[in-house]
């Protein structure tokens, strides 16, 4: 019994001891922090990305709450991962205007899939891009495209891009991707572009991009891969809303001019313009119509042609038959 | 096709299972050495662990981790050796099986397997044994056969009990005569293995010999006598564990300040144990003691720069 | 015997060309030659299509201060000015060259000749580096007039000749050492000459005992200040650091230059072309290349023009065989494995080795056993293991207090990995990226202490104007007092003054 009391006595000296502690530990290390960044902080996906580019959602939070008292507005602020409904949620808490932002997407530029771009050596380093881009110019031909070892899947903390085993070549699934753009910088072949994730104001996603990145020329470009822009720039005189431009034999899409009317991607020579299955079912129509006008034309002249041998014959036989001939 | 990499483009060609290879030719004259000193039930005991070990490594990463097995680096079998080393020969099968599965298990794998655990396992395993069966772990054979329970006081015990002059002569102590665990007794054919690594360069000089040195100093200070401390070295587990526990790879510090550093604390802690603590023997405990200290060794003392003036 | 301190490593030597005399590669029809063929910026090409040349002129121009002259290595027209792929597969501008017969420019000296007296003097010999466009020949291809005009702060003692060759397979300079002892050991005393000193050491591993005795014997022949240091076999006694730190036993500070501890290394290839340069006014135009391998048929060293395609080196040396798994240009502890054969001859090129599969293949990687043998097998005292992992995982913090900055890239460490882990692989992803952050880190510094230097300036100038100002304030009023007091004294009291009284 008595032991059981001096337990009791120590253990609760002990608590008391303790306690009173920490409180004066507590006291006297007070920090204040503003109670609206933890409301903020709250209303984000504390996912940690860093996609906004501040070390983690309380770092977003504290730099909203100091664009509040600072400029008085959340420009170039943007969570990709909650988009523009966290923003105004954010924008709530403070008392201000959401800033709007089109949601984008994480695009792969590099369609040299396996069988298009055949191998001509083997890269037997560390299993990463980052070493073999340090290696030498590439396993293939082509010093742009994609290595195919991961370095992207690697830094996505969403599980939203992955190398397709069958094509080599990295694969972002839309519904997962919040353009965090982790991959982006991951990526040392700088492959990976944000991207605009719908080009027109319509409710299904409708984007243009090209999908290469090969800045060699044309003849070496189309030697290496199968599927590379040969900077060719029919695109470029296509496009009635000048989106495409042309450098150092490489078309790019300005995502930002572009309306996805899909005029490039039936024109590209190569298929490298890809396009979503909206875009492409219009360019599916474009392409039979031009199909058509051509057999068309293809007709016509074959009929001028047939047109043209038929005279040439009824001249040889004029002679015979001049009335017929006219006719 | 060519195959493309960052130089060096040649390798040395050693390899996990090598090094652990030369292990074992290390510890092969000392196992010889138990199983004609203690016959048969050596040959059971080691066999038993052995092979206990390499099914618990086996079952657990490829059933509990779902990875690839690496029984080819024989790291487990170096482990089941060294746990069979540590013990005495005629311990039943039974507690071998228990302290195969708590130095692969909890030694090793809980720790993420070959690379990542902390302690040297066959060392968990055993001090687990001693501290759950202690009286079937300090139970000594002297003579041949397994099942022969006649006991002798280890010279370890003769030291504990201070009755330093029942103590055996130093000649029989280097080649085995005396009864302990079963690997352990032969310092002579324990330092011809060690020798061995040395020179294959297994190992490097830094550890045992800064145990066998401290441990020296340090008995010389505590019993006041350099033939006592002499006897210190040959007894137990001191020879065993200065070439073949302590210098274990994945729990021993990397560069060579730090491996003297590690050596220097087990020779003392190990004296400490011997002389002051409540067991005969305190090696495995002073392995075990600054294995916990390795990473903190790593991180805090660096190997000679160079190029870096000394301060 | 002598050799470094730190680490270190044996890999087998393989000298299998080592008694293959060297031999005069063929001219080729056509040949490019690459205008990217040194350490820093690569040259501009100043020739164009049509254009003829000689076997000496100058092709292309240094693109900035670290870079150099690169010449014409046939005669014939210049066919065009295009990309080849380098030994990296990266693509680089070259100039490719049509050959027509073997005209050389007429102020080059073709004699046998051995020219003992040298001339120049020691700007005049930099200068005529330069003008030939002499690079490093081990395989660094530093610059060599700017490793011959070192900061003023250094004061240089000695000259070291690097002839280790401690990289397996290479006999290149065996080979030149055997053919040309006495050029070299004159190329010696100009480089002493270039740098003002009177003492050179010429450090020769002890595999090449031909080679010591010869270069001992010839040195005994009048260049009495030329010492043959022969070394301990252990790799990487070639490197600058531990080169140095074996022959006269200083250490390289880290982060300092070589020439710090007052030696200046030179290769002994670059030794001998400094001679043709100097004495023969010879540009680089040729070099000695060992192309070897175990399943090559006849290891040989050639005398090759720089431009020759790499394939052909290959063929004269009987071909490449079925089962080759890896070409390298250099040795195997630090050459770039090529992705295939179509690249051509540079400055640096010190042989050409050839791997079967089954010996260039790298086995996988299992897990570290943090044995340590990394660690002891790094001549510059670091922890391989720790660096590799910190660059893995993007910790440079970490990396940088491991001094990842004073890794010298020789490869030891991976080498005698037992659980084939690629470390060097990951430490050369990890170093760029923390030198550029003390490079920054030093430029903000630098320009901090500027600004504050100028804000010092500016208060100092601002107070010297505000004392200055003050002092003319005082001056004028104690003239002003003085005015006052004179007028007082003249017409009585002050009006003012009148009035209040």
């Amino acid at each position: 019994m008595n032991g059981i009391v001096i337990a009791l006595i120590a253990l609760g000296v002990l608590g008391l001891v303790g306690s009173l502690l920490l409180y004066v530990v507590a006291k006297q290390f007070y920090v204040y922090e503003d109670p609206r960044v933890g409301q903020v902080e709250e209303s984000l996906p504390g996912a940690n990305c860093g996609g906004c580019g501040f070390p983690g959602c309380h770092g977003m939070a504290d730099a909203c709450v100091k664009a509040k008292d600072g400029k008085n507005s959340l420009e170039g602020l943007l969570c990709p991962v909650g988009g523009n409904e966290t923003m105004s949620k954010v924008a709530d808490i403070l008392g201000l205007e959401a800033g709007s932002a089109e949601p984008r997407l994480a695009v792969v530029r590099c369609n040299g899939t396996k069988c298009a771009r055949p191998k001509v050596a083997n890269y037997d380093g560390a299993k990463s891009c980052a070493v073999a881009a340090a290696t030498f110019g590439g396993e293939t031909g082509c010093a742009f495209g994609c290595i195919g070892l991961g370095d992207c899947a690697k830094a996505c903390a969403f599980d939203a891009i992955k190398i397709n085993l069958e094509t080599g070549l990295p694969e972002v699934d839309e519904t997962k991707c919040v353009a965090c753009g982790a991959c982006t910088k991951a990526c040392p072949k700088l492959l990976i572009e944000l991207r605009k994730k719908n080009c027109a104001k319509t409710p299904v996603e409708k984007r243009v991009w090209v999908q290469c990145t090969n800045k060699d020329k044309g003849a070496v470009a189309n030697k290496v891969c199968k599927n590379s822009c040969i900077g060719c720039g029919k695109c470029v005189k296509t496009c009635k809303f000048e989106a495409i431009t042309l450098d150092n034999n490489l078309a790019w899409i300005d995502s930002d001019k572009c309306k996805a009317c899909g005029m490039c991607v039936a024109e590209c020579p190569k298929g490298a313009i890809h396009a979503t299955a909206p875009v492409m079912a219009v360019v599916e129509k474009l392409k039979a119509k031009k199909e058509a006008e051509k057999k068309a034309a293809a007709e016509a002249a074959a009929a001028a042609k047939a047109e043209a041998e038929a005279q040439k014959a009824a001249e040889a036989t004029k002679v015979a038959e001049p009335v017929k001939s006219a006719e | 096709m060519l195959n493309v990499s960052l130089s060096p483009h040649v390798h040395s060609g050693n390899s996990t299972q090598k090094c652990m290879g030369q292990v074992l030719v290390g510890l092969s004259l000392a196992l010889l050495w138990s199983f004609w000193q203690f016959g048969l039930g050596a040959v059971v005991v080691t066999v038993s662990s052995v092979a206990f070990c390499v099914l618990f490594e086996f079952l657990i990463t490829r059933f509990l981790m779902n990875e690839k097995t690496r029984l080819d680096d024989l790291s487990a079998v170096v482990t089941g050796v060294l746990l069979a080393f540590n013990v005495p020969s005629n311990l039943p099968i039974w507690i071998i099986a228990i302290g195969a599965l708590v130095a692969i298990g909890v030694g090793k794998m809980a720790f993420g397997g070959i690379g990542a655990n902390i302690f040297n396992p066959a060392l968990v395993g055993r001090v687990f044994l001693l501290i759950a069966y202690p009286v079937q772990m300090t139970t000594w054979p002297v003579e041949a056969g397994y099942a022969d329970v006649a006991t002798g006081a280890t010279p370890l015990a003769l030291f504990k009990m201070g009755n330093y002059e029942a103590l055996p002569d130093a000649l029989d102590m280097l080649i085995g005569q005396t009864g302990g665990a079963m690997g352990e007794i032969s310092a002579l054919a324990l330092l011809i293995g060690g020798i061995y690594m040395l020179v294959r360069k297994t190992i490097t000089w830094h550890i045992p010999v800064a145990v066998l040195v401290s441990a020296f100093v340090f008995a010389f200070a505590f019993y006041g006598c350099p033939k006592l401390a002499l006897m210190q070295l040959l007894s137990g587990g001191m020879i065993l564990g200065a070439f073949f526990m302590a210098t274990d790879y994945v729990s021993s510090p990397m560069n060579s300040r730090g491996q003297l550093l590690y050596g220097v604390m087990i020779g003392f802690l190990t004296i400490v144990i011997r002389r002051f603590g409540a067991y005969p023997e305190g090696m495995s405990f002073a392995i075990l003691i600054m294995n916990a200290f390795t990473p903190l060794i790593n991180k805090y003392v660096k190997p000679q720069r160079f190029g870096v003036a000394k301060k | 015997m002598k050799t470094f301190k730190l680490g270190g490593v044996h890999p087998a030597a393989n000298k299998l060309s080592d008694k293959a005399p060297i031999e005069l590669a063929a001219v080729p029809s056509l040949v490019a030659i690459p205008m990217a063929q040194n350490l820093g910026a690569p040259s501009k090409a100043v020739v164009a299509k049509g254009d003829k040349v000689k076997v000496g002129t100058v092709i292309g121009e240094p693109g900035g201060f670290l870079s150099s002259f690169i010449h014409s290595s046939v005669s014939g027209t210049v066919e065009k000015v295009d990309f080849v792929e380098d030994a990296t597969g990266r693509r680089v501008p070259a100039v490719f060259i049509k050959v027509e017969g073997d005209e050389w420019e007429e102020s080059i000296d073709r004699s046998k000749d051995i020219v003992k007296e040298i001339k120049l003097e020691k700007q005049e010999i930099i200068d005529r580096v330069k003008a030939c466009g002499i690079v490093g020949m081990g395989g660094a291809t530093f610059p060599t007039q700017v490793k011959l005009a070192p900061p003023p702060t250094a004061k240089p003692e000695c000259v070291i000749i690097n002839a280790v060759e401690c990289e397996p397979y290479l006999t290149s300079d065996h080979s030149l050492m055997l053919a040309h002892p006495e050029e070299i050991l004159i190329g010696v005393q100009i480089l002493e000459k270039a740098m003002g000193v009177k003492k050179a050491y010429v450090g020769i591993e002890a595999n090449k005992p031909d080679a010591i005795k010869l270069m001992t014997e010839t040195a005994k022949k009048g260049f009495p200040e030329i010492e043959i240091v022969p070394l301990q076999l252990k790799y990487p006694q070639g490197g600058e650091k531990q080169l140095i730190n074996a022959v006269i036993g200083k250490e390289v500070p880290s982060g300092g230059l070589p020439i710090m501890t007052g030696a200046l290394v030179q290769n002994v290839g670059t030794a001998f072309v400094v001679y043709e340069a100097v004495q023969k006014n010879k540009p680089l135009i040729e070099r000695i290349v060992t192309v070897t391998g175990k399943s090559v048929k006849k290891p040989s060293n050639f005398q090759a023009r720089i431009g020759v395609p790499i394939q052909q080196l290959i063929e004269a040396a009987g071909g490449l065989p079925e089962d080759t798994g890896k070409v390298i240009s250099g040795g195997p502890m630090m050459g770039k494995a090529m992705p295939d054969t179509n690249s051509y001859m540079v400055k640096g090129c010190s042989g050409i080795l050839i791997m079967k599969n089954e010996e260039a293949r790298r086995r996988d990687a299992s897990p570290c056993i943090k044995c340590g043998k990394c660690v002891h097998a790094c001549p510059m005292g670091l922890q391989p293991n720790f660096l590799s992992r910190y660059s893995e995982l993007g910790m440079l913090a970490e990396a940088e207090e491991e001094r990842i900055y004073d890794c010298i890239e020789c490869g030891s460490c991976m080498f005698t990995c037992p659980a084939n882990r690629p470390l060097l692989d990951w430490i050369r992803q990890g170093k760029p990226k923390v030198m550029g952050i003390l490079r920054q880190r030093a430029a903000d510094a630098k320009a901090k202490a500027d600004a504050e230097r100028a804000a010092a300036e500016a208060a100092r100038k601002a107070k010297e104007a505000e004392a200055e100002a003050a002092e003319h304030h005082a001056k004028t009023e104690e003239t002003h007092a003085d005015v006052n007091e004179h007028l007082m004294k003249q017409s009585g009291p002050m009006p003012e003054d009148a009035a209040k009284k």
